[in-house]
């Protein structure tokens, strides 16, 4: 048996789940535009005509988070998301790869894991009540509700891919996970 | 080692707020993503204190709702809408046409293109809520003009620099908003409260020029007399009039809007991105792929910091369980010197916190904690926002956040080094301190109207989830009232 045929499945792994979150965000960030002209066209037509719809406000906020839920898978592989570097700056490549590595396993993995299995519950309980918005002509909820478990599925599955970039990169071969 | 341990559990029980405290500092210097490291030490924390007995295992439930919280707030659309709007009109050419108009008018005068950069960097703050835009057009265009002309190469880019930062201090700045949210005061209260510190600090950019016209005059040359543009002063006023309709355009699409009640200031940052988009492509200077590269970046800048927001939501379900902010409380309450004593404190480690943390960092983590103390001090949450706002527009003048430099480094020519940009930007960090002891010796500067809250506030827009909108601001507005 090829020693190499575990890494090299996970290597495909990875690169499948890199590969879905940059399709996601590549929907997503049309969000952005479509947030953008649902808010001002709503706030003309509420003085305008006098119309108030809370089901345009709230598809606002909805947008929105789907903008940053979906979107923070494809920010995590682009080594986008914010640290304190001053410290870590200082240590070799090699050093800063099994940071990362730690932080993956023990720091994002279990927060994602957590949240998933916290909020999935949330949503089904919203999708088989028909939870609908407190506010008057509303949204339904549910659709919101799962949006927070997905993202976070998203989130893991990227964390996954990282991980297994750094072990990649630990073993001798591929890119450094840490360098965009 | 039984022994041990339960000494151990003892001391953890006493002391567990302080050592959360530490361990996140911790987490956060080993160089993972903040957002993370700062959820996973929340969750961390919250099995230790379920174990220890401190803390009901029921408190985890809560997570989907802190997280709900941060989704169904609407003030934090903002973030990508100002984010989106800035990225659109840095390609419009708005600003390019603004500084080579005004320089032209304010250029015969020695230290005229400095005033120019700083009037214009004042306009396009009013127009925009974040720093990139400006800079980027006033490294591009003005600053090969004023080393051509023989201008101080540290003072060309410190003036430009910080003439950029001024979009976080004047209307509709995203970082008031910001502020406002976690402070749990209204955006157009903030708004109001900045407006005048925020032309003082242009004022005092604008007197420091001045000074240095008279003392070192060699460092701000008027143009001389064959730079100057042909045609008569009608002409001259007629190009003036014709650069400054868009900006103004855009100010009251925003600002007009917002503080007419047509739009909250949410919807104004929508507003003002439809305008500068509709400019943009109105002279053809939008491409499918200048709008998708601004989508993106909008989108990547959105993720993370409301990420950093999330992260900071799990720290403090943990932290506020353990009486966290009792103990920064009772840690900041006793100072010496009550008020002042506390805002000398506070506006220290902000500024030596902004070395390490970037202001999204230091509104999420930092300024909740401050925050009820303020208000427990009998201080102003708005004027409080307004001097903080202040005090954190120094993180974006050096480095290692220091946007402002960043991107003019980005756009300046090779002869000026990285160091001239360091240099230069050091004045206006002095002239931001000495605008921070201003508003704490006269409070007066930032004025605080507190009759209208929510003035601008959608009618019928109960969104859900108020309950949830940052514990430690509704407290501290109970506690304002309270006084």
């Amino acid at each position: 048996m090829d020693k190499l045929a575990p890494m090299n499945f996970l290597l495909k792994l990875s690169h499948a789940i890199d590969a879905l979150n940059r399709r996601v965000a590549a929907s997503v960030i049309w969000l952005v535009l479509i947030a953008v002209l649902v808010s001002a066209v709503n706030a003309v037509i509420r003085k305008a005509f006098n119309l108030s719809s809370n089901a345009f406000l709230e598809l606002q906020w909805v947008l929105f988070s789907a903008i940053f839920l979906f979107g923070a898978a494809q920010a995590l592989q682009l080594n986008q998301h914010v640290r304190i570097d001053i410290l870590s700056s200082r240590l070799s490549a090699r050093a800063r790869v099994k940071i990362e590595l730690f932080g993956t396993l023990f720091f994002l993995l279990p927060v994602a894991i957590l949240i998933v299995y916290l909020s999935w519950p949330v949503f089904v309980s919203a999708f088989e009540s028909g939870e609908v918005s407190a506010n008057a002509g509303g949204l339904a909820l549910w659709p919101a509700r799962l949006m927070m478990p997905l993202g976070f599925v998203l989130l893991l599955l990227q964390g996954i891919s990282q991980a297994i970039k750094c072990i990649n990169f630990l073993r001798g071969q591929g890119d450094n996970p840490c360098l965009r | 080692m039984l022994a041990l341990s339960l000494i151990m559990q003892d001391f953890l029980r006493a002391n567990i707020a302080p050592v959360m405290f530490v361990a996140m500092i911790i987490f956060l210097l080993l160089g993972y993503p903040v957002a993370f490291s700062l959820a996973a030490c929340g969750i961390f924390f919250g099995l230790i204190g379920v174990s220890l007995g401190l803390l009901q295992p029921a408190l985890f439930q809560a997570l989907p709702d802190r997280i709900w919280g941060v989704m169904s707030n609407d003030t934090l659309l903002a973030i990508p809408f100002f984010t989106f709007m800035g990225l659109i009109l840095e390609r419009s050419g708005m600003a390019e046409d603004l500084l080579e108009t005004i320089g032209q008018l304010f250029g015969p005068v020695r230290g005229g293109l400095a005033f120019a950069v700083i009037f214009v960097g004042a306009m396009l703050a009013a127009t925009t809520g974040v720093v990139a835009a400006s800079v980027i057009a006033m490294g591009l265009i003005s600053l090969p003009i004023m080393l051509r002309y023989g201008y101080d190469k540290r003072l060309a880019s410190g003036v430009i620099a910080a003439s950029g930062t001024l979009a976080q201090i004047i209307p509709p700045s995203l970082v008031l908003i910001i502020l406002a949210d976690q402070l749990g005061r209204s955006v157009g209260d903030m708004y109001t409260a900045a407006l005048l510190p925020g032309l003082m600090l242009t004022g005092l950019y604008a007197l420091y020029v001045m000074v240095i016209a008279v003392v070192k005059p060699h460092w701000v040359p008027a143009l001389p007399k064959e730079a100057h543009q042909k045609g008569s002063a009608l002409q001259k006023l007629f190009r003036l009039i014709v650069v400054l309709v868009p900006p103004l355009g855009l100010i009251f699409l925003v600002l007009g809007t917002i503080y007419l009640g047509i739009a909250t200031p949410t919807e104004g940052g929508a507003m003002g991105a439809t305008g500068a988009l509709l400019m943009a492509l109105m002279r053809k200077r939008m491409s499918l792929s200048l709008l998708k590269q601004a989508m993106e970046t909008t989108t990547r800048l959105t993720a993370f910091v409301v990420f950093i927001l999330i992260g900071a939501r799990i720290f403090s379900l943990t932290f506020y369980g353990v009486d966290g902010h009792k103990w920064v409380e009772a840690l900041l309450i006793n100072l010496p010197g009550g008020q002042v004593g506390f805002l000398i404190v506070v506006n220290l480690l902000i500024f030596v916190l902004a070395f390490f943390l970037d202001f999204f960092e230091l509104s999420f983590i930092v300024v909740p904690l401050l925050a009820p103390v303020a208000s427990a001090l009998g201080i102003d949450l708005i004027w409080f926002g307004v001097l903080l706002a202040i005090n954190m527009q120094t993180s974006f003048m050096h480095p290692p956040f220091g946007f402002a430099l960043f991107y003019l480094r980005s756009v300046a020519p090779p002869k000026v080094t990285s160091t001239d940009i360091y240099w230069g930007a050091v004045p206006f960090v002095l002239i931001q301190i000495i605008m921070v002891a201003l508003v704490i010796i006269f409070p007066q500067i930032v004025s605080v109207t507190q009759g209208a809250e929510n003035a601008t506030e959608v009618p019928n827009m109960n969104i859900m989830d108020t309950t949830d909108s940052g514990d430690s601001a509704d407290k501290a507005l109970d506690q304002v009232f309270k006084k």
